[in-house]
């Protein structure tokens, strides 16, 4: 592979861009939704010390959706029900950090595997076998497009409406149930809703790489602010960015999307944290 | 004195108790915590509850928060029953609770007034917008606890002493009659101890009612009304000075202990911990304050 044939898989599109947007439009809205969402839910992940569990949830959301390819259900569908299957278990078994952490590492490698065989059993067309495990948001037809866009709008709302005792609950789970916070309901509503996000996100940019969307925005806006309304909005900003700004930038060629994002996810990262580092502690940017 | 719950006679003209333990006990297991508490708590009064750790004074505290269940016994907390027949809420937002100085990680996404915005919102659902009226009660609970020059930096890069009192105006957002105080003062140094005990005094002085556990009763020694000790199963309620002796101390741990005055800091030697002491191990020294 030369130059120019780089230059072919990464802008060869570029003279028809107007049409290929058109085109990729909902995929587009289905990015910014989910980065939207990914950045918030992924302020609780770091505060509650999750990002392992978002692994976990997404290896067994990986293998929902190949069993449900395999046995010709909707992989959406599938998805989810890995998801919420994978969440509920970790909320269960592991209220507790260490406990939880022993049982992702065991629920993951099975998950994995599930997936793996579900896949290597199915003998459909075969894009739609690693675009599970490393995402395709363009080849999602547009009735899951809209699903996917439903179901981030409903984890969003919810996220808002437990906001406040969730970021309680994550700080000091003891002092919150003395106040009257109903600390094991919230927790588990939680993991359901970082479920739902994750099925979502597996479609997006596949399940390895759940935790550019989910992880990264939060970690990046951590470093530069603490204030509780500016952490927020700036991991959403992150999130919508890197999930938009990498569909616009590989339509323009022939290129998956996922390297796209996580690439653009990690590059807001590393200027978080040198502007973070040279303020040399972590300030406050707005209230 | 034994183990009974001697109750300083209260006389007729004060206010109805702010906390009432009846028959209280706590098993955990096969083995009983304790048994038979009797505690009234005044307006007003400061109670410091004292014992070797894996006595069950945390869960004394949970209890009366309606956390945890007892194993017999009933509470009353500010004239209403805790979770009578095991119904009813969880948590209670009329009761404060101070819990244990744990310094927050650093990285914590959050300013000092958000950890007292907490007590004032963080139990309430919905849209996350702040009210004018609860923003003003965080401004004034942060001038309460002299926390007005950092509330406004992370969390994280406080000290331990600034945490805590960010905590204490958490704890105090409602006003409550009723506060419980779980080793508030444990991993602060000298001057912090006071402020926050100051705090709490404070409070205190404004008719609610104190109940907080300790492992070193030095730092607030000389607030105290009443001691509730527990060790070895069984307890002890009275004045500092009936309480902090050798003897009764010896009576309550069914073994040699030494109330020793040092300047004006007492000193508990020789009390066995709760757990070595059903396995027979003594560790002389192993609780050196009380």
């Amino acid at each position: 592979m030369n130059w120019s044939d780089v230059g072919d898989a990464m802008f060869g599109g570029l003279a028809d861009y107007g049409d290929i947007l058109a085109l990729v439009q909902n995929s587009i809205w289905a990015g910014a939704v989910l980065g939207l969402v990914g950045g918030l839910i992924g302020v609780f992940v770091m505060q509650r010390d999750m990002a392992f569990a978002v692994h976990g949830i997404s290896e067994l959301s990986f293998a929902g959706a190949a069993a449900a390819l395999l046995f010709g259900y909707d992989v959406v569908t599938g998805s989810i029900v890995g998801s919420l299957v994978a969440a509920a278990l970790i909320g269960w078994l592991g209220a507790r950090a260490r406990d939880r952490n022993s049982i992702i590492g065991v629920l993951m490698p099975f998950g994995l595997g599930l997936g793996i065989l579900f896949l290597s059993l199915y003998d459909g067309r075969s894009a739609n076998r690693f675009s599970l495990l490393t995402g395709q948001i363009v080849s999602v037809q547009n009735a899951q497009l809209g699903w996917l866009i439903a179901i981030s709008a409903f984890v969003l709302v919810a996220l808002l409406l437990i906001w406040r005792p969730l970021r309680f609950d994550s700080l000091d789970p003891q002092s919150a149930a003395a106040r009257g916070v109903p600390t094991t309901a919230v927790s588990l509503g939680f993991m359901l809703l970082l479920g739902l996000a994750v099925a979502v996100a597996v479609h997006i940019i596949g399940a390895l790489l759940v935790m550019a969307l989910v992880v990264t925005p939060a970690a990046a806006a951590a470093r530069v602010t603490s204030g509780t309304l500016a952490l927020p909005l700036l991991s959403a900003g992150f999130g919508v960015v890197a999930a938009v700004g990498g569909i616009l930038l590989a339509v323009m060629g022939t290129l998956p999307v996922s390297p796209y994002i996580t690439t653009l996810s990690f590059a807001i990262y590393l200027v978080c944290r040198i502007v973070g580092g040279r303020r040399g502690r972590v300030t406050r940017l707005a209230r | 004195m034994t183990d009974a719950a001697e109750t300083v006679p209260q006389s007729p003209a004060l206010p109805s108790p702010v906390l009432q333990i009846r028959g209280a006990g706590l098993q955990r297991g096969e083995r009983t915590l304790w048994s038979g508490l009797d505690l009234d708590v005044a307006p007003g009064e400061l109670i410091a509850v004292l014992g070797p750790s894996g006595s069950g004074k945390t869960t004394l505290l949970r209890a009366i928060l309606g956390l945890e269940p007892l194993s017999e016994g009933t509470i009353m907390a500010l004239g209403v029953p805790v979770r009578p027949g095991g119904r009813g809420r969880k948590g209670n937002r009329r009761v404060g609770y101070l819990p244990q100085a744990r310094p927050l990680p650093r990285d914590t996404a959050m300013r000092g007034r958000d950890l007292v915005a907490l007590g004032v919102d963080g139990h309430r659902f919905g849209l996350p917008v702040t009210r004018r009226v609860d923003r003003d009660r965080v401004d004034a609970l942060i001038d309460a606890v002299g926390a007005r020059t950092f509330a406004d930096e992370p969390v994280g890069i406080l000290s331990g002493g600034e945490q805590q009192r960010l905590r204490v105006g958490q704890a105090l957002a409602d006003d409550p009659r009723l506060l419980l105080c779980d080793e508030p003062l444990t991993s602060l140094d000298l001057a912090n101890q006071q402020a926050v005990v100051r705090l709490i005094d404070d409070h205190r002085r404004t008719g609610a009612g104190v109940l907080l556990v300790t492992h070193d009763i030095n730092p607030v020694l000389g607030k105290v009304d009443r001691i509730l000790y527990i060790a070895n199963g069984r307890f002890m309620l009275g004045r500092p000075a009936d309480v902090l002796t050798s003897p009764v101390l010896t009576d309550l741990y069914g073994a040699p202990v030494f109330v020793l005055r040092a300047g004006d800091r007492l000193v508990v030697v020789g009390a066995p911990d709760a757990e070595d002491s059903h396995h027979h191990h003594h560790h002389d020294d192993h609780e050196a304050h009380a």
